[in-house]
């Protein structure tokens, strides 16, 4: 079953067209990787599966439910899809364990003992549990990524995206931070990962997406793309980068 | 000095008032900024342009103009009956209001958009964003804002003395006819709205250091 099916996605700032028509289908436990130069519209891409961005034209349709449709609730949609920030966007007055518990408290309702308990088990994880009641503030990047991305899992959501989750971090804290996605995605966890980690999109995904000016130039597994790339600007761009 | 020392206990019955009409005006002031801010900040033009409307003619106005706009004016209507403190309170809450939407909205919007976004991909509704991510961060940014407001806004109490109502400066003015030791008595005046400022000032420091800590 297809977790997340894009259909003609078209997404506009003002008169500028970021996305123009963009199609894709990502299935249940699936690994996608989007790629592509800054200013293609992967960012925007997906921002609009959790409509971030508002959406200009185009259905998408996340796990049976059209979140263009404006009768749907879309806070019940994205408790179900998880996402994680390129600077992480940690809640600064809270400590790391009510950074977790927040969500499942306020939305859920539920009991704090058992939100704990939960936000305890993610933070063995992403291996922060020592870090339960600091601040965000107190933690590295590295560090406050991990607990980003524990933040979304505490929804027990059916996907997450991520957005550039590497690209802010210090090139030592990156591997932290890239070893727990690979954790997620061995266990079965949906996943579109925008990225510039050419590695972990040929050694994770299942697929990748190369974006350039707003449309999908072109998609497949990851090995094929890399070395085998159909388009040219698929080739100028993986041979600036690789 | 006996002329004195019996005038005290007549001003600090002034300060009770002077400090009644300023904690409800105040708390008043605080609720109607945080509406109007939110006013400002809402997806409608219309909202947006009744917020603007009503904090350019509480700035462009003077207080007394405001407090005689509202115990004379609106009372002339006879379509309410208010008293002289129910008024003092009303345009002391109504200007401090106007300024703290300035002051909340400014702290609201300094909050990074980033943090709307997290809370929002987490299924937060708008008001929930609101109330449990982005005012309680605003808040600790405003804080010295909002004192400095609230301290103009007690001092402004001393002009609701004109409308008879017998707070800390009116106290002031009976006394000062009454014993004809003007010097001395307005210095005790200045000297009491001076150590309740002070008070006020190291309260809002304790509180600010409190919560920076986090």
């Amino acid at each position: 079953m297809s977790m997340i099916t894009v259909k003609n996605l078209r997404k506009s700032f003002g008169k500028v067209e970021v996305l123009k028509d963009i199609n894709a289908i990502v299935q249940e436990k699936e690994v996608v990787c989007v790629i592509g130069p800054s200013g293609s519209g992967k960012s925007t891409f997906l921002r609009c599966l959790n409509r971030l961005e508002e959406i200009s034209g185009g259905e998408v349709v996340i796990n049976g439910q059209d979140i263009t449709d404006n009768k749907i609730n879309i806070n019940k949609v994205r408790q179900e899809v998880g996402m994680v920030f390129q600077h992480f966007n940690l809640f600064p007055h809270k400590t790391v364990l009510e950074n977790l518990t927040m969500g499942p408290i306020k939305i859920r309702a539920t009991e704090k003992s058992a939100a704990e308990k939960l936000a305890y088990e993610l933070l063995d994880k992403v291996g922060l549990r020592e870090k339960a009641k600091s601040y965000p503030g107190e933690l590295s990047g590295g560090q406050k990524q991990r607990v980003a991305i524990a933040r979304a899992l505490a929804m027990n959501p059916k996907i997450m995206l991520f957005d550039e989750p590497t690209s802010a971090l210090d090139p030592e804290m990156v591997g932290d931070v890239l070893e727990v996605m690979k954790q997620l995605a061995k266990e079965g966890m949906t996943m579109v990962v925008v990225t510039h980690e050419m590695g972990f999109a040929r050694e994770v995904g299942d697929r990748v997406i190369f974006m350039d000016g707003g449309y999908i130039v072109e998609e497949n597994e990851p090995n094929e793309l890399f070395s085998n790339p159909q388009h040219n600007r698929t080739k100028a761009f993986l041979s600036k980068v690789l | 000095m006996d002329i004195i020392s019996a005038a005290i206990p007549m001003l600090l019955k002034g300060l009770q008032v002077t400090l009644y009409i300023f904690v409800i005006a105040i708390i008043l002031g605080f609720i109607i900024g945080l509406v109007i801010a939110l006013l400002k900040l809402a997806p409608s033009k219309i909202l947006n342009w009744i917020a603007k409307v009503y904090v350019d003619a509480i700035r462009g106005t003077p207080f007394i103009v405001q407090l005689f706009f509202i115990y004379f004016g609106v009372n002339s209507l006879h379509l309410v009956s208010l008293n002289s403190t129910t008024a003092g309170i009303v345009t002391v809450a109504i200007n401090a209001g106007a300024y703290f939407a300035e002051i909340i909205r400014a702290g609201i919007q300094s909050i990074d958009k980033g943090q709307t976004e997290a809370a929002r991909s987490i299924g937060f509704t708008g008001a929930q964003t609101m109330r449990y991510v982005v005012l309680p961060q605003a808040f600790r940014r405003m804080l010295p804002t909002i004192t400095n407001q609230s301290i103009i806004s007690l001092k402004d109490t001393s002009l609701l003395s004109v409308i008879g109502i017998a707070d800390l400066t009116q106290q002031g003015q009976i006394q000062a006819s009454a014993t004809f030791e003007a010097f001395k008595i307005w210095l005790a005046v200045g000297v009491i709205y001076f150590i309740i400022i002070y008070l006020l000032t190291i309260l809002a420091n304790f509180i600010e250091r409190r919560i920076q800590l986090r």
